[in-house]
């Protein structure tokens, strides 16, 4: 048993934005154990007041750097929602081609440069670019597609161009999807490669009985809207969704908390995977078996595996849809016209850490009158608080535990939730 | 990286970030194609978001967001005194960007709407030059990869580098696309810097000038442009003040 052990880590690398863990373990009293976010917040709801329909999504783009197509994707269909705007097929289609894009290229950076490193003992994936170049290319070549379907769908990667209330901008021309397509194709046999890498990582033996909340999909894996559900046997429509997240603040934290129907929940690709698992192409769970993911999982250092299994599963569903768009009629339109009235409206959107969702009131003239997002990471940072706390009581009176090994635990449980925490404030 | 077996400077670089959303850091990862080649050409030794490796010795330090906690200011500083150039990266580093849009508001009743009655500690937002000296910035939201290639290699090469003298009107004829002010929709094309490609007119979406201003910005023309097609001053000035980077010229 390690009866005393001082964890202070401020500023955790390979994440997104700024967290600290600090754990004080006296006499094997466990003191203190605690996850708290010290980003900057940034006020979002405050400066969505007064935006007209056309900038909002715009605005909230920038609320995250990594996965701005779904805060744009959310946030049109919480105007859509409120103006009662049904778009098109296509767009729909391209919509989901482009957050898909943004699926793999987000789990991709994830998985290889922030996750990875841990399990191969090494502080970043650089010192891999001399050691073992293969793999820095096969992460290349995944996130550089994953990117490239963003770019040629939404206009850019970060901070999308195409997306806009009542549908898209344009429709990309068929040859460069049908590249796209074959690019796909070879990203199939990458894939692979990546499962074959991660079937030889260690992950920790670590479970603690969680709620996990996300999209529950009907006759498909579900991304875009629909109704709520938990792992603990909630269910609720779209509009409803403050009752899934019942945020509230802490003290020691610029993020808030949430929780269901347990003192904390989770959201993200193991929430996605727990919930609708019988929904996954059957190559994705071939994949999940293969590295030993079944649900329902309670273990956090899964949800690495989780992404891993949904890059398969949109890598397959974006031939679907390339072959959709491809044999769509030349005239199908992309967009409708847009009528604003007053109102409000909600969109559910599974960002690449969990559910996240947008709720604008207009009024006539499409101005916002009030604004609230919820973020994912938001809504897991309790559950990483609380994780933490049972992870350090399970693993310090282990044989052989030291500080600095309790502390790569803790920083690798932390990063296993892919948090984007200046998101989680904004 | 050597060419006619030279072996040019490999500079130590940093990267931190502020009150942003990290996504012109990530830019850094991001143009898969010439990804190796760029990595080869710095030597990273403290970037928080990629590696856990944290190193003081740097010479060039890339500050991404703008500044809005005491605590921020104080890291600033620190790096400030440590680094030989600081590079403003991005539109939030260098204007305050979209951050910047909460000043128009009090800030108290900020706080009460999205904290109740436990308010978190914020200042107005400030672009870093208003808190520390800046030797470079590099405007975009987000900052266009290709861009900093073309810095990093003058950097590396100890060369001055020249900001486009043009807007963004150029670099968009030269991608052939039809106006938007044709089209009948607002674009800040005619008087923002240039550098970007023009990527949001190319897809549609009228410029927000999120790289700030060009050279002799001409904005009396530019209202009289939007007026003709029926766009009332008041739309452009919300434009203008989107990112940050027009203050005071509005």
């Amino acid at each position: 048993m390690k009866l005393n052990v001082q964890i202070d880590v401020h500023h955790l690398t390979r994440v997104e934005g700024h967290g600290n863990i600090r754990v004080r373990i006296e006499d094997g009293i466990v003191q203190q154990a605690a996850w708290d976010v010290v980003e900057t917040p940034r006020y979002f709801e405050v400066m969505l007041k007064g935006k007209h329909y056309s900038s909002a999504g715009l605005l909230t783009a920038r609320i995250c750097g990594i996965c701005s197509i779904g805060h744009c994707l959310a946030s049109v269909r919480a105007s859509e929602a409120a103006f009662g705007v049904h778009i098109p097929d296509l767009a729909s289609k391209l919509r989901l081609l482009a957050k898909h894009g943004e699926t793999l290229q987000s789990h991709v950076l994830h998985l290889f440069f922030l996750a990875a490193p841990d399990f191969l003992a090494l502080p970043s994936a650089l010192p891999l670019l001399e050691a073992n170049p293969k793999v820095v290319h096969l992460a290349q070549r995944l996130k550089g597609l994953g990117n490239a379907i963003c770019d040629v769908v939404a206009g850019r990667t970060t901070h999308p161009l195409c997306i806009q209330v009542g549908g898209m901008t344009r429709r990309p021309d068929s040859a460069t999807l049908l590249d796209l397509r074959s690019r796909l194709l070879t990203a199939l046999d990458d894939l692979k490669a990546t499962v074959d890498l991660f079937k030889t990582f260690q992950i920790p033996d670590f479970v603690r009985e969680t709620e996990f909340v996300s999209l529950k999909g009907v006759d498909s894996y579900p991304w875009i809207g629909g109704d709520l559900v938990s792992t603990d046997g909630v269910l609720k429509p779209e509009r409803e969704y403050t009752s899934m997240t019942n945020e509230w603040v802490d003290d020691n934290n610029t993020t808030k908390w949430c929780k269901v129907s347990r003192e904390s929940m989770a959201v993200g690709a193991l929430a996605r995977f727990n919930n609708n698992h019988h929904l996954l192409l059957p190559e994705a769970q071939a994949v999940a078996s293969a590295l030993g993911l079944s649900h329902v999982c309670h273990n956090p250092f899964m949800n690495n595996v989780a992404q891993l299994v949904e890059c398969v599963q949109v890598a397959l569903d974006c031939l679907r849809l390339i072959d959709d768009i491809v044999a769509a009629p030349a005239d199908a339109p992309v967009s409708v016209p847009v009528e604003p009235k007053a109102g409000d409206g909600v969109g559910a959107v599974e960002v690449p850490r969990g559910i996240l969702y947008h709720h604008y009131t207009y009024g006539d003239d499409g101005r916002v009158v009030e604004a609230d997002c919820v973020i994912p990471t938001t809504q897991n940072n309790k559950n990483i608080h609380d994780d933490i706390h049972a992870l350090v009581r399970q693993f310090a009176p282990r044989n052989g535990m030291t500080d600095d090994k309790l502390e790569l635990l803790c920083s690798m449980l932390v990063r296993a939730y892919d948090p984007c925490i200046s998101c989680s404030v904004h | 990286m050597r060419y006619l077996g030279i072996k040019p400077k490999t500079p130590r670089i940093a990267v931190f970030d502020f009150t942003c959303c990290e996504g012109c850091e990530l830019q850094f990862a991001n143009k898969e194609e010439t990804l190796p080649a760029f990595l080869a050409a710095v030597e990273i030794v403290n970037f928080r978001e990629i590696s856990s490796e944290r190193r003081d010795d740097y010479e060039i330090a890339f500050i991404e967001g703008s500044i809005s906690r005491d605590d921020e200011v104080v890291r600033l500083e620190g790096v400030r005194k440590k680094a030989k150039v600081l590079v403003a990266l991005g539109t939030c580093a260098c204007f305050g960007g979209v951050n910047r849009m909460k000043n128009a508001y009090d800030l108290d009743a900020a706080n009460k709407q999205v904290y109740g009655d436990r308010p978190k500690p914020t200042l107005p937002v400030r672009a870093v030059r208003e808190v520390v000296p800046v030797d470079l910035q590099i405007p975009g939201c987000p900052v266009s990869k290709a861009e900093v290639e073309r810095i990093v290699q003058h950097l590396v090469l100890g060369v001055p580098y020249n900001f486009p003298a043009y807007p963004v009107c150029v670099e968009c004829k030269q991608r052939y696309n039809v106006c938007l002010w044709d089209k009948g929709l607002p674009c800040l094309g005619p008087i923002a810097l240039a550098g970007c490609d023009a990527p949001c007119p190319s897809a549609g979406l009228g410029c927000y000038g999120c790289r700030g201003p060009a050279p002799d910005p001409n904005l009396r023309e530019l209202y009289e442009t939007a007026r003709k097609h029926g766009i009332s001053d008041a739309e452009i000035q919300e434009r203008l003040h989107f990112f940050g980077g027009f203050e005071g010229l509005s």
